[in-house]
C-alpha cells in the first residue's frame, strides 16, 4: 500500500484544494500518470503518482482543503492482494496513518467572541502587529492551541482560503492592495490577491532571512546572437530558438562550475542539488508570476530545451503546470529585458539560494582589440545568499556564465 | 578524579586534614581567608555543607560588606553535588540553586573535564568567597582536557550546540543528558540549542537571551526540584528578558518532589531524563 | 478572390492573437501601433504568433522579416503579399 499525498509545491504552500480526481477507485496509474489535480494559492497544478498500482481508496473529495502532507488516496502496489486478507492490512495501514506526526487539520477559525482573549504567544502577537494580521482568522496550532509565530506566517499565505470559509469579512492584510476583495464572486481577481499574498509571504521571508548579495557583468553577446541568426536559418519556423534558451543553457553549465549556488537552505545546512533544475520566471498575462523548472536544463540539447521552454511558458499561462515543476527549482533565472529593463537585482526565492537576473540585450559600444565597435550587449546579474557563498564564488559563476556564452556552438 | 594526592608537590603543610565538622573547617578555612591565605576548602558533599551554612551565609558572604571593605574572604570551596548513584534520600542533594540565591558569592558548575580544571584554576585569582559544584556523577566521566584553557573564564555561559528551534538551557551533571536529548530531537528533525550556564552566580543571562530571542522557546534542565528550582529562576529571567520574543511558555524538566529514593528504577524515575527532556521539548514546539 | 483571401489572413492574425493574448480586447487594437507594446507581447509569444501563423496560412517567415509583422497593418500587407492564393 503507498499513500498519495498532498505535495508542497513550493516552500510556502501549506495547503491545497482538490479540484478534482482524474482516477476513479479501482482504476489503475502509473508512476508518473497525472492522478489529481490541485488548486494552490498559485495556480491549478496536475500531481503525478509516485506509485505504479490500482486506486483503492479516495480520501479527499473536489473542493477539500487540506495541509501539506495530508493522506489524500491510497494505492495498493502492484504484488499486494485486495480483498478480505486486504482489509487487515488496511487496518493496519490506517492505524499507522493515526500514528504519523498528525498533519495539521485545515485551518478552522474561530472568530473569538466580543471581550474574548485570543490564546496567542508573545512573539506571534507582536509579529501579527507587524503583519497587520487578523487574529479571528488565525488558528492556532501551538502549545495548548495557541497561535505560534509559524500560524502568523502561515496565515499571510493561506488568507484567500480563510476569507472563503469563514464568511466572516476579515481586515485585508498588509500586503494586499488598499481597496478589499470586491466579492467572492470574482474569483479571478481573489486568485489574483492570493498569489500576490504567496509572492509578497516569500519575497518578504526572502529579504527578511537571506543575506543577499548582488554582483553583475555584462557579457558581449556579439558571437551568440551571430551563431542563433545563422542556427535560425538552417531551423524551420516551428523549431527556431530564443536567445533566451541559450542564456538558459549557459546559466545551467556555469552551475556545474559553481555548484554552490545550485541549493537549498534547509534550516541552519545548505542542500546543494545532484541535478539542475533551472526555474524560470514567467510573468502571467493579468499579472504575478510563477517559476516553475525546466527539468534537468544543463543535460538538453538546446532545440529541446526551446520545446520545453515553451510547452512550460504555455501551461504556466494556461494554468497547467505540474507539481513537480513548482517544487524542483534549484535556482531562478529572471529576464526583464523585454520590458527594456537594463539590470536586474532580484530577491532570491527561498529556500533556493541563487538568482540569475538577465537584462535587455542592448547595441553599445564596445572595445574588441583596441578598437570601439557596436556590440549586442546583455547584463547578467546575480543575487545570491551570503550565508552559502561569498562573492568570490559568485564573481566566477558570472564569469563562466562569459566565457560559455562565446562559445554557443558548445552549449 | 575528584581526589588527588597533592601533599608531595604543595607540602604537608598545606594540607589540613581536618575533624569531620563541616562548621568547623568551613569556619577555619574563612579565617584562614581573613588572614591572607588562599584556602581550598573540601567539603566533600553538598548534603553536609548544610551544617555550614551559618559560616557561609552570615560570615563568608556578608564580611566584606559589614566590614565596610576592609576584610575579604577569598576562599574556595569544592563539594560534590547531585543524585543518580542510589545512595539514599540524604547523600543525593542538589542545593546549589539554594546557593546561588545568596549574593556576593560565587557558584559554579563546571560540566566538563576543562572547566573541573580551570575553573578552579580560575578560583584562585578571586577575592570573594567560590563555590564549586561537581556533580558526583561526572567524576566516573571521561573527557577531553583543553590543555590551552589554563584558567577558564568565570563569567560567561556557554552554548555547547548551536541550534535554531529551541533553547536547552542546563548546568552541571544534566548537561551531558541534555546533549543526547539534543541528539535524539534532531533525529526528529528539532534543531536544538544546548547552553551549559556554568555559573550559576553571577547569572550570564546576556547568553541566555540571545539564544532565547533566536529559538523563541526555552526548556530549562535542573536536577533540582522544580518548586523554588535555579530553573524557576532562569525562567523568571527569560520571561523579564525576552517575554515578547517567546513563541510558547518556558518549560522545567526538574526533579520530582520527593525526598530522591533508592530504589534503581525510582530514582531514576525521580530525576530528569532524556526521554523527559525529549518529550518536554516536543511540547514546546509543538507539531512539526 | 484577393479580398476574401485578405479577410481569412485578417481573420487567422485576430484569432491567433486571441489565443495569445485571450484577455485583450481585439476589437481596440490599432492597425499602426506595436502589437508587442499593445498586447504585451514577449518575444516567447511573437514566436508563438509566427509559428501559427505559418501553421495556418502556410507562409514562410525568416527571422529577418520578424519587424515586418510589428503592426496589424504590416502582418496583413505581409502576409498577403507572402501567402499562397489558394488559402
Amino acid at each position: 500500500m503507498a499513500d498519495f499525498l498532498m505535495p508542497t509545491l513550493g516552500a510556502d504552500m501549506t495547503t491545497g484544494t482538490l479540484i478534482t480526481w482524474r482516477k476513479k477507485v479501482g482504476d489503475q496509474v502509473t508512476k508518473g500518470e497525472i492522478l489529481a489535480e490541485i488548486d494552490t494559492e498559485k495556480a491549478a497544478i496536475e500531481i503525478e503518482s509516485f506509485h505504479t498500482g490500482v486506486i483503492e481508496q479516495l480520501l479527499t473529495k473536489p473542493g477539500d482543503t487540506v495541509a501539506v502532507g495530508t493522506v489524500m488516496a491510497i494505492i495498493r502496489e502492484e504484488g499486494t492482494r485486495s480483498g478480505q486478507v486486504e482489509a487487515e492490512v488496511e487496518a493496519q495501514v490506517k492505524g499507522e496513518r493515526k500514528e504519523q506526526p498528525a498533519a495539521p487539520p485545515p485551518p478552522q477559525p474561530r472568530p473569538p467572541a466580543e471581550g474574548e482573549r485570543v490564546r496567542i504567544s508573545p512573539a506571534a502577537k507582536k509579529l501579527a502587529a507587524e503583519l497587520g494580521v487578523d487574529l479571528s482568522t488565525v488558528h492556532g496550532t501551538g502549545p495548548d492551541g495557541a497561535i505560534s509565530l509559524e500560524d502568523i506566517e502561515r496565515s499571510t499565505q493561506t488568507m484567500g482560503y480563510r476569507r472563503e470559509t469563514s464568511g466572516t469579512e476579515a481586515r485585508p492584510p498588509i500586503a494586499q492592495s488598499p481597496s478589499p476583495i470586491a466579492s467572492a464572486a470574482d474569483a479571478a481577481a481573489d486568485k489574483q490577491a492570493r498569489m500576490r499574498q504567496t509572492i509578497a509571504a516569500a519575497m518578504t521571508r526572502s529579504k527578511r532571512e537571506i543575506p543577499h548579495y548582488y554582483l553583475s557583468t555584462t557579457i558581449d553577446m556579439g558571437t551568440a546572437m551571430a551563431w542563433l541568426t545563422e542556427d535560425n536559418l538552417r531551423r524551420p519556423v516551428t523549431d527556431r530558438l530564443l536567445v533566451g534558451v541559450l542564456l538558459l543553457k549557459a546559466v545551467a553549465l556555469a552551475l556545474r562550475e559553481v555548484p554552490e549556488l545550485n541549493a537549498v537552505w534547509k534550516g541552519s545546512d545548505v542542500i546543494q542539488s545532484p541535478d539542475i533544475h533551472v526555474g524560470v520566471a514567467i510573468s502571467l498575462r493579468g499579472g504575478g508570476l510563477v517559476a516553475p523548472a525546466l527539468h534537468q536544463t544543463d543535460r538538453q540539447p538546446l532545440g529541446k530545451l526551446m520545446k520545453n521552454f515553451q510547452d512550460l511558458v504555455k501551461r504556466a499561462r494556461a494554468g497547467a503546470l505540474r507539481g513537480s515543476e513548482l517544487s524542483d527549482p534549484t535556482i531562478t533565472v529572471t529576464s526583464l529585458g523585454e520590458q527594456g529593463v537594463e539590470t536586474v537585482f532580484g530577491v532570491i526565492y527561498p529556500p533556493q539560494v541563487a538568482l540569475v537576473g538577465l537584462g535587455k540585450l542592448v547595441e553599445r559600444p564596445w572595445v574588441v582589440n583596441g578598437q570601439v565597435v557596436a556590440r549586442p550587449l546583455i547584463t547578467a546579474s546575480l543575487s545570491a545568499d551570503h550565508r552559502v557563498t561569498d562573492g568570490h564564488r559568485g564573481g566566477l559563476f558570472l564569469a563562466a556564465l562569459d566565457r560559455l556564452l562565446q562559445e554557443p556552438g558548445k552549449l | 578524579m575528584r581526589r588527588f594526592n597533592a601533599t608531595p608537590a604543595s607540602g604537608p603543610d598545606r594540607i589540613r586534614d581536618t575533624p569531620l565538622s563541616e562548621s568547623t573547617f568551613v569556619g577555619a578555612g574563612i579565617g584562614a581567608a581573613l588572614g591572607g591565605l588562599r584556602p581550598v576548602v573540601d567539603v566533600m558533599t553538598v548534603n553536609f555543607s548544610l551544617l555550614a551554612l551559618d559560616q557561609i551565609v552570615n560570615n563568608a558572604a556578608t564580611i566584606r560588606h559589614m566590614s565596610g571593605g576592609q576584610f575579604s574572604i577569598p576562599l574556595i570551596v569544592r563539594m560534590a553535588t547531585g543524585a543518580g548513584r542510589q545512595v539514599g534520600a540524604q547523600h543525593s542533594h542538589s542545593l546549589e540553586g539554594w546557593y546561588a540565591h545568596i549574593p556576593a558569592i560565587t557558584v559554579l558548575t563546571p560540566a566538563t573535564v576543562t572547566d573541573a580544571k580551570g575553573m578552579l584554576l580560575a578560583a584562585l585569582n578571586e577575592p570573594d568567597p567560590v563555590f564549586i559544584f561537581e556533580h558526583a556523577f561526572l567524576y566516573a566521566l571521561d573527557g577531553e582536557l583543553d590543555e590551552a584553557a589554563f584558567s577558564v573564564d568565570l563569567s560567561h555561559a556557554a552554548v555547547r550546540k548551536p541550534g535554531h528551534d529551541v533553547s536547552l538551557i542546563t548546568f552541571g551533571g544534566s548537561l551531558w543528558k541534555t546533549l543526547e536529548a539534543a541528539t535524539r530531537l534532531a533525529e526528529d528533525g528539532i534543531d536544538a540549542e544546548v547552553l551549559d550556564l556554568r555559573v550559576l552566580r553571577p547569572l550570564d543571562m546576556p547568553t541566555i537571551l540571545v539564544s532565547v530571542r533566536k529559538t523563541h522557546r526555552a526548556v530549562v534542565i535542573d536536577e533540582g526540584w522544580r518548586t523554588g528550582s535555579f530553573a524557576a529562576e532562569v525562567s523568571a529571567q527569560i520571561m523579564e528578558g525576552a517575554f515578547y520574543d517567546l513563541d510558547a511558555p518556558v518549560a522545567r524538566v526538574c526533579s520530582v518532589e520527593v525526598p530522591i529514593p533508592y530504589p534503581k528504577h525510582l530514582e531514576d524515575a525521580a530525576l530528569p531524563q532524556v526521554a523527559g527532556i525529549v518529550q518536554a521539548v516536543h511540547a514546546v514546539v509543538g507539531k512539526r | 478572390m484577393a479580398a476574401q483571401t485578405e479577410e481569412v489572413i485578417r481573420q487567422t492574425v485576430i484569432r491567433v492573437l486571441g489565443e495569445i493574448a485571450p484577455e485583450a480586447d481585439l476589437a481596440t487594437l490599432k492597425l499602426d501601433v506595436s502589437l508587442r507594446d499593445q498586447l504585451d507581447l514577449d518575444s516567447m509569444d511573437f514566436l508563438n504568433f509566427v509559428i501559427a501563423l505559418h501553421q495556418s496560412l502556410g507562409v514562410d517567415i525568416p527571422e529577418g522579416d520578424y519587424p515586418k509583422l510589428a503592426t496589424l497593418n504590416g502582418c496583413l500587407a505581409y502576409l498577403s503579399s507572402h501567402s499562397h492564393p489558394e488559402v
